[in-house]
C-alpha cells in the first residue's frame, strides 16, 4: 500500500509540475529574470502548493501516526549549518543555469527530452559523488575517533 | 488559473505523502536516499519516481503535452545537473522539499534554504541574461 500511494503521489505532482508548467524550464527562466521580461506566475505555484501543504502538514502535526501507521517522525533539526546554506546556494546555480531542479527533471526525462535526460544522468552522477565524499568522510571520522 | 492549480495539485501529492507514509515529498531527497541502498527503504522511492517519470506518458493519454524549450547546450545541462545533484544533497533539498514542504511546515532551516537558493537563482540569470548577455 505503502508503494501504491507513493506511486500516486509522484504521479500527481509531476502531472502538477506539468499543468503549472515547472516541466518547461523556459518558463521556470523567465520567472527567474526579474529584470527581462519577468513572468511571476510560477510564484501562484508555490502559493497553491504551499497553501495545500500547509493544511496537510497542521493535520499531520496532530498525529502520531499516518493512515497507514507508520510513526510520523518528521524532521525536526532546527541546524543551520554551512552545509545547508552553502549547498542551497550552488543549487540556485544550477537552476538558474538550466531552469531545470529535480522534480521537473524528471518529468522531462518522462517526456523523452534529450537534454533532460542529460541533466538527470548528470544530476544522479552529483548526488553519488556526495554519497562518496559523505562515506569518506564518516569512515575518515570513526578513525579519527579510534586513535 | 492554471498557475494555482498545478501548484493545488502538487500540495495534494505532498499531503497524500505525508498522511499515509510519513514521508516528506522532497525530490532530491526521495533520489538521493536510493543511493543509500538501505533495505525495505527503497521500493516507495523507486513507486514515487516511476510516478513522476511515468506523468507526461499518462498526460498524453488525454492531451498533448505543453510545448517545452530548453535553451541551454548539453555542456549546460551536464554541469548545471552536477551542481543541483551535489548542491541539493548537500543543502537536504530543493524546492520541493525545502521551498513547498519546508515552507508549508514553517521550517527555519527551509525558510533559509530557500532565500539562499532563489538569492543565485536570480542572480546567475541575471549574470547570464544581463551581465555578460549570452544565451549559455
Amino acid at each position: 500500500m505503502v508503494n501504491i500511494i507513493a506511486l500516486v503521489s509522484g504521479l500527481i505532482f509531476g502531472l502538477g509540475l506539468i499543468l503549472a508548467g515547472m516541466a518547461n524550464p523556459a518558463k521556470v527562466l523567465a520567472f527567474l529574470d526579474i529584470a527581462g521580461a519577468w513572468d511571476p506566475s510560477l510564484a501562484l505555484v508555490m502559493t497553491g502548493a504551499i497553501v495545500v501543504g500547509s493544511l496537510a502538514f497542521a493535520v499531520a502535526r496532530k498525529c502520531n501516526r499516518s493512515y497507514l501507521g507508520l510513526p510520523m517522525n518528521l524532521s525536526t533539526s532546527r541546524v543551520i549549518d554551512k552545509r545547508l546554506v552553502l549547498g542551497s546556494l550552488a543549487f540556485g546555480i544550477g537552476w538558474g543555469m538550466a531552469g531545470i531542479c529535480p522534480g521537473p527533471a524528471l518529468v522531462l526525462l518522462g517526456s523523452g527530452s534529450v537534454k533532460g535526460t542529460v541533466f538527470v544522468a548528470a544530476m544522479l552522477l552529483g548526488m553519488g559523488i556526495f554519497e562518496i565524499l559523505e562515506r569518506t568522510r564518516s569512515i575518515n571520522f570513526r578513525k579519527r575517533g579510534q586513535s | 488559473m492554471v498557475g494555482t492549480d498545478g501548484g493545488a495539485l502538487i500540495g495534494m501529492a505532498v499531503a497524500l505523502l505525508v498522511l499515509f507514509n510519513a514521508r516528506i515529498a522532497g525530490i532530491s531527497g526521495i533520489v538521493g536516499g536510493l543511493f543509500g541502498m538501505q533495505k525495505g527503504d527503497m521500493n516507495w522511492r523507486v513507486a514515487f519516481i516511476a510516478g513522476l517519470v511515468a506523468a507526461p506518458l499518462v498526460w498524453q493519454l488525454f492531451a498533448s503535452l505543453p510545448a517545452v524549450r530548453i535553451d541551454g547546450s548539453y555542456a549546460v545541462m551536464a554541469i548545471a545537473g552536477l551542481v543541483v545533484g551535489i548542491g541539493t544533497r548537500y543543502g537536504s533539498g530543493c524546492t520541493s522539499g525545502h521551498g513547498v514542504c519546508g515552507l508549508s511546515r514553517g521550517s527555519l532551516r527551509s525558510i533559509i534554504a530557500t532565500l539562499a537558493f532563489m538569492g543565485t537563482g536570480l542572480a546567475t540569470v541575471y549574470v547570464i541574461r544581463h551581465v555578460f548577455n549570452f544565451w549559455i
